[in-house]
């Protein structure tokens, strides 16, 4: 039995964010998700003034592990630590020992043993990211594992909706194309399903996974019946192999059916966002004449969150080592 | 030798349970049930525990000796796909012996030339040499001509061919079954009907060419439905399957455990059931433990990395057990799944509580309550999805020959 005392001890206050990791959106709250977006919001304005410099995370070693080749994810990654005054430092798999065979555990413990205070991971394989997680004492950020999860892409569609709608409870959001192979849609339906959109999938049969019902979203081949009324339309990007035969039969006939021109487009509800994660297949699974479209397309801006979200995750997965009270 | 007297037991036969005991003498089984114990024999007590035919493993992937001890295994057939596979009668004739003395080993040839799926292997001379079946390995044989004449050929030779079945074009790269449970983890995935495509062509070039075949391990409905079919229009069409497509559905992959990685994936919990029903109604013959063990350095991976397969020979008797407890079987037939039916199909006598036949006995606890824990099996790798459940029934002594072992 526990012996009470005259007065109860102070309730620990609880974190806003009790997760030492963010590998994926499953398993957040939508209240967490929501506190982070919010955080995210201070660091937009900032990032629009001349001199976007804090020192927040001063001295903090990051490590930006990237075994699949990135551009946009790792650059803008980049910039969210130096903006924040960590130490970067960028480990592609080209230089690597990972091409030398050395396991995945290998290289999570060497990263581990140089005292990274956050590291960031891309990998090719689905739960990749999490195996490394467990076995470093660090905060793991996944910047996409396979077609599992890329937690601060959702992050960011959601800070640009809410931004532009403002709101995502109660919105329509079709995610268009190559569902199948996307970390970025499952991501995506997690986060929108859990703060109450309405979420269709859109695409070739051959593109929509089995079973993707079951995360509550509805399904549909015909393009211009899943564009019905959406308030958001984000289309993703099919990568150039899969559109030679193999899924779809070829780059004009997706288009034809399956890409977002203007007439398509007015399917949608009135002012329906436009959303792409990027890099594009122009002509392919949308038409130049919409992604430029200033008034409905938000891809520019997308990238522009992306930055604000990172900044976000890493200032609020570093507090408990920096030592912030309430974070221990 | 001298003679051994096991006493206070429950002789486990075809037909059922008799309190009793075994008298051996010249490593066969002389008496059962009552009997004068002989003034020389040496005694062993099993406590009211089972007196049971040791198991035949119809399918193993390891001569994994402490394995088969711990779990009451005296005979394993051997798959081909070792390093190099079984295709040669040089290499049949060598694993035959590698067991040897504490568990027989039935050496399955590989069908084809390196398990390739291309030429045919040397059938007969590995007959000769000791082949107690022959086997298309890991993978289908997605060439059907290939299968057609290497079933008309195991034909006239009298060998089974055990097949395993999962259409190859279906599957590609996939390392679960088409669900949910696939799809939020962004795992690659096939129908789990690429099960019963494999098995509709395998049965009716069975058919065309009177070969007899088995599937090795089974787990969907729709190739229930098949064999049930098949084996009412007499084709000599068998099948088996393993605790875990009795016990777990693809849910148990969870958080990417690569212990759960087998192959054919785990399926989905309607599958499971229909696995549960084909058991209870006699659909599936062979209960086998597909023991394969792999250690760390293969399963410590991302999970489509990790290599397929459990260790599962030191939990398959207390994982069947489990199946009497829900009623699905008695202690009899079960007996007849892990050891009459598996010694029927490798063409080796015995392994039933008889008279004359060899005295390959396990004394077994059926209630005794254990804790499997990966790390501590016998077995050369501890990688099983069962790792931390909680369980009853073990194995008290393997008794190979008329000698206790382990």
């Amino acid at each position: 039995m526990i012996e009470s005392a005259a007065s109860p001890p102070p309730r620990p206050t609880a974190s806003p964010f009790p997760h030492r990791h963010l590998l994926g959106i499953a398993g957040l709250h939508p209240h967490e998700i929501s506190w982070l977006l919010d955080e995210a919001e201070q660091w937009i304005g900032f990032n629009r003034l001349a001199a976007k410099h804090d020192d927040r995370l001063a001295g903090l070693t990051m490590i930006n592990a990237f075994f699949e080749n990135s551009t946009r994810t790792l650059l803008s990654f980049e910039i969210a630590g130096k903006r924040l005054g960590a130490d970067v430092v960028n480990m592609a798999v080209a230089q690597s020992s990972v091409k030398k065979g050395e396991t995945l555990i290998d290289t999570a413990v060497t990263l581990n043993a140089m005292h990274a205070d956050v590291i960031v991971i891309r990998h090719d394989a689905s739960g990749a990211v999490q195996l490394i997680a467990d076995k470093v004492d660090c905060p793991v950020l996944n910047a996409g594992d396979g077609r599992h999860e890329h937690p601060t892409q959702a992050l960011l569609d959601a800070l640009t909706i809410r931004r532009r709608k403002g709101q995502i409870a109660g919105l329509t959001v079709a995610i268009c194309g190559d569902v199948l192979h996307s970390r970025v849609a499952r991501s995506n339906i997690l986060l929108l399903t859990s703060l109450g959109a309405d979420v269709r999938v859109v695409g070739p049969p051959t593109l929509l996974p089995a079973g993707i019902e079951g995360m509550g979203v509805s399904r549909h081949v015909d393009f211009e019946a899943g564009l019905d009324g959406a308030d958001v339309v984000m289309m993703l990007r099919l990568q150039r192999e899969r559109m030679e035969g193999g899924f779809v039969p070829s780059p004009r006939e997706y288009h034809a059916l399956y890409g977002l021109t203007p007439e398509r487009l007015s399917k949608a509800a009135p002012n329906a966002l436009v959303m792409h994660p990027g890099p594009m297949n122009r002509g392919v699974e949308i038409a130049s004449s919409v992604a430029d479209d200033i008034d409905r397309s938000a891809i520019t801006e997308q990238v522009e969150m992306g930055v604000a979200v990172r900044m976000a995750c890493l200032d609020v997965l570093t507090r408990a080592r920096r030592g912030i009270e309430g974070w221990a | 030798m001298t003679p051994l007297a096991i006493l206070n037991g429950r002789l486990v036969r075809s037909d059922g349970i008799a309190e009793g005991g075994v008298l051996i003498k010249n490593r066969q089984i002389a008496t059962t049930g009552q009997f004068e114990i002989p003034a020389n024999a040496d005694i062993i007590d099993a406590k009211g525990g089972l007196i049971a035919p040791g198991l035949v493993d119809l399918c193993s992937f390891a001569i994994d000796i402490p394995a088969f001890v711990a779990g009451g295994i005296t005979r394993a057939g051997l798959m081909p796909d070792q390093s190099p596979p079984l295709d040669h009668a040089a290499l049949i004739q060598r694993a035959g012996q590698a067991g040897k003395p504490h568990v027989w080993i039935s050496p399955i040839a590989a069908a084809t030339r390196g398990l390739e799926g291309l030429e045919l292997a040397e059938l007969g001379l590995m007959k000769a040499a000791g082949a107690a079946a022959i086997a298309t390995g890991r993978h289908w044989i997605p060439d059907s001509g290939v299968m057609y004449r290497l079933m008309a050929y195991a034909a006239a030779l009298d060998l089974m061919l055990i097949s395993h079945a999962e259409d190859s074009g279906l599957v590609r790269n996939a390392v679960a079954t088409d669900s949910e449970i696939a799809t939020r983890l962004g795992l690659a995935s096939a129908p789990a009907r690429a099960e019963a495509i494999a098995v509709a062509r395998d049965i009716a070039l069975a058919e065309e060419t009177g070969a007899r075949i088995h599937f090795r391990k089974l787990s969907t409905a729709a190739a229930f439905d098949l064999v049930r079919s098949a084996k009412t229009r007499g084709l000599r069409v068998t099948c088996g399957t393993t605790p875990a497509y009795l016990l777990l559905s693809d849910l148990a992959i969870g958080n990417f455990r690569t212990f759960t990685r087998l192959s054919p994936p785990l399926r989905e919990e309607a599958d499971r059931q229909a696995t549960l029903a084909a058991l209870a109604d006699g659909t599936i013959d062979v209960l086998c433990s597909g023991h394969d063990p792999q250690g760390p350095e293969a399963k410590r991976l991302p999970f489509a990395d990790a290599a397929p397969g459990m260790a599962g020979a030191e939990t398959l008797l207390t994982l069947s057990l489990g199946l009497v407890r829900d009623g699905l079987v008695d202690i009899p037939r079960l007996f007849t799944l892990l050891s009459a039916n598996p010694a029927d199909l490798l063409g080796v006598p015995g392994h039933r509580l008889e008279v004359g036949a060899e005295a390959d006995l396990i004394i077994v606890d059926p209630e005794k309550p254990w804790r499997i824990v990966g790390e501590e099996l016998a077995a050369s790798a501890g990688n099983t999805p069962f790792d931390g459940l909680p369980v009853q029934g073990k194995v008290l002594q393997t008794i190979k020959g008329g000698q206790p072992v382990g």
